[in-house]
């Protein structure tokens, strides 16, 4: 198991490698001049000479590669930088997105799990039955519809017509009432892909031998699918929480924009329409960082949970 | 008895296989009819989809026969922008998943081909890409490279290559076991002749498979810059750019919101169900065993 866990901890090193570079280099080869952008007044043009000093203040003046040493550097002692934007650092903006995407995502998560789940075995069981087909016809429903679009659809009805709830913000830190929108709609494009996982994944266990053996011993039908069936489909429902997990974070990027919710995803879509470039790298290392060893962890957890899945084979 | 049962056994899977491909066929009609319209569209439209007509600004749908579905807030016919942007969303999903197969491809099979130090370099670069999340890399590429559609393709293309050539290398490390391409070996064909003509002929199906799943992931994706704004650029009539559009008036004129969004879906969920129907149809494991 140590030895497992060490083997894909390394093959997490071409990611991290690969999302550094990056998000450092494509940073610097955009257009347009962070130090003249910013020392843009209201007035007009900025001055040269207060561009350049403060291009020296920031280190913008030293060679591309020594600025990728330092900032790495920095990054791993946990120092981002600071935003051009607000002077504060930006791992503490970092920091606070995080917590609203969090909470989103654990809401998102659950309306999720408590829509798929169900559906999947219905589904399962009643296999080729109209309410299979239901099932289906919306799981690929919802795969394929957009979610800005159905965010904004949730927002007309229960924001506009209805007057249920708020049509966006975050409200008293991210509140009940101002949750429930993004995180249905969130929720639902998850729920879809999780509901088709559970379905094969049921459907998989129902064929297995021992399921005949124990209908034929007679054990009730009851006993069969809760018991038998249901536990083992549901091992890989570990891998499912992270996959879901990924899908919202990425979906976060629209959600959070549409809704004005403060999460990662608004922040990193913000700080590129400003040109913030250390925030910009922040939350993109930040926001692969988790999602790495997220998956990492549900590779993890998968393997200690099945035993049937040696580490070896990996 | 046992006839009866193989007979029974045989009726079902074509069955099976019919309802699968039932759902391809749907799929199928719906990209085809959208083609047509995006094709057509110079023909179809009753206007020119970017002329601005400040005297005709958020006309409701179904009310002038001059605008059938209405226009936006600077008076442009919906229909006809709708129509257009079928051409913008496909034109951009072909391109994006064209360069990324012949990207992935190639660098797949000559991987698998191979082996050795570029195999294992191609392989950690694109499980390295894969293990990211791939929305965020869109936006941060998309936004770097500056506004419009250019810069998005590119973005998608970097990330979408990566499944293309793990497919196709997949394909070839199974190929390579077996006899014609041995015996082609023992020949003396040249490498390039068994990977042209031995080898890319056989792993074409798997590849067609991610590539109709990859249209419908690559069409929504393109939306979503868009819809964001890093995208297609006013006045070029793309849904999801229209959709952000019609967001600040949805109050009022609900339609500039429902319409291009409802259009963005026909057009992936077509090419979801083809993918998922024609997966079915070609993967080995679910063929009927007689």
């Amino acid at each position: 198991m140590i030895d497992y866990i060490l083997k894909r901890m390394l093959q997490l090193i071409p990611a991290l490698l690969l999302v550094s570079v990056m998000s450092f280099s494509i940073i610097y080869f955009a257009p347009g001049d962070p130090a003249e952008t910013l020392c843009t007044g209201p007035d007009g043009n900025a001055n040269p000479k207060s561009v350049e000093e403060f291009r020296i203040k920031m280190g913008l003046d030293k060679p591309l590669y020594t600025q990728y040493l330092i900032w790495l550097n920095n990054v791993l002692h946990g120092d981002f930088g600071y935003s051009y934007q607000s002077g504060i650092p930006v791992f503490d903006h970092i920091k606070r997105a995080f917590g609203a995407t969090f909470k989103l995502s654990v809401v998102s998560l659950i309306i999720s799990l408590t829509i798929s789940i169900p559906l999947g075995i219905i589904s399962a069981i009643k296999q080729n039955s109209p309410v299979d087909l239901a099932c289906m016809v919306g799981a690929s429903l919802g795969v394929s519809m957009p979610n800005f679009w159905l965010g904004l659809l949730l927002m007309l009805l229960f924001g506009v017509y209805l007057g249920w709830l708020p049509v966006a913000g975050y409200g008293d830190g991210g509140d009940l009432e101002h949750i429930i929108l993004p995180a249905i709609t969130l929720g639902t494009g998850s729920a879809a892909i999780t509901a088709r996982l559970v379905r094969s994944s049921m459907l998989e266990a129902l064929g297995q031998d021992y399921i005949q053996t124990a209908r034929a011993k007679g054990v009730s039908e009851r006993i069969v699918i809760g018991k038998h069936a249901l536990k083992n489909a549901l091992i890989p429902v570990v891998t499912m929480v992270g996959l879901n997990f990924g899908y919202l974070l990425n979906g976060s990027v629209v959600v959070e924009t549409i809704f004005g919710w403060p999460g990662i995803g608004r922040l990193t879509v913000d700080s590129i329409n400003m040109r913030d470039y250390m925030m910009v790298q922040g939350c993109i290392v930040f926001v692969a960082v988790l999602f790495v060893v997220i998956n990492l962890l549900v590779d993890i957890s998968y393997r200690y949970i099945d035993p049937r899945i040696r580490y070896e084979a990996a | 008895m046992k006839q009866h049962d193989m007979c029974n056994s045989r009726v079902i899977g074509a069955v099976a296989i019919v309802k699968e491909s039932r759902s391809a066929i749907l799929g199928l009609a719906i990209v085809v009819l959208l083609v047509i319209l995006a094709i057509f569209a110079p023909w179809l439209s009753p206007n020119d989809p970017t002329e601005v007509c400040l005297g005709d600004r958020l006309i409701s749908p179904f009310t002038e026969s001059k605008y059938p579905l209405g226009t936006d807030h600077l008076g442009r016919c919906v229909l006809s922008r709708l129509l257009y942007g079928a051409r913008v969303s496909l034109a951009v999903g072909i391109a994006i998943v064209g360069i990324s197969t012949v990207i992935g491809v190639a660098l797949g099979v000559v991987s698998g081909y191979y082996g050795g130090i570029f195999d294992s370099a191609i392989m950690r670069l694109v499980d390295a890409t894969l293990s990211l999340p791939s929305i965020f890399l869109a936006v941060v590429i998309a936004g770097m490279l500056g506004r419009g559609l250019a810069s998005i393709m590119i973005a998608l293309v970097a990330i979408e290559w990566t499944s293309y050539a793990r497919v196709a290398r997949g394909s070839v490390l199974s190929l390579m076991e077996k006899e014609f391409v041995e015996s082609a070996r023992s020949l003396g064909a040249r490498d390039s002749y068994i990977m042209a003509r031995h080898i890319l002929p056989n792993i074409i199906a798997p590849v067609i498979v991610v590539a109709t799943i990859g249209m419908a992931y690559v069409i929504l994706a393109a939306a979503a810059l868009s819809f964001l704004g890093f995208g297609a650029q006013p006045p070029t009539p793309e849904w999801g750019a229209m959709l952000n559009a019609g967001r600040v008036y949805m109050r009022t004129e609900p339609y500039l919101t429902i319409l291009p969004g409802f259009a963005i879906m026909l057009l992936v969920l077509a090419f979801n169900l083809l993918g998922d129907g024609l997966r079915d149809i070609l993967d080995p494991r679910r063929v009927v065993v007689e």
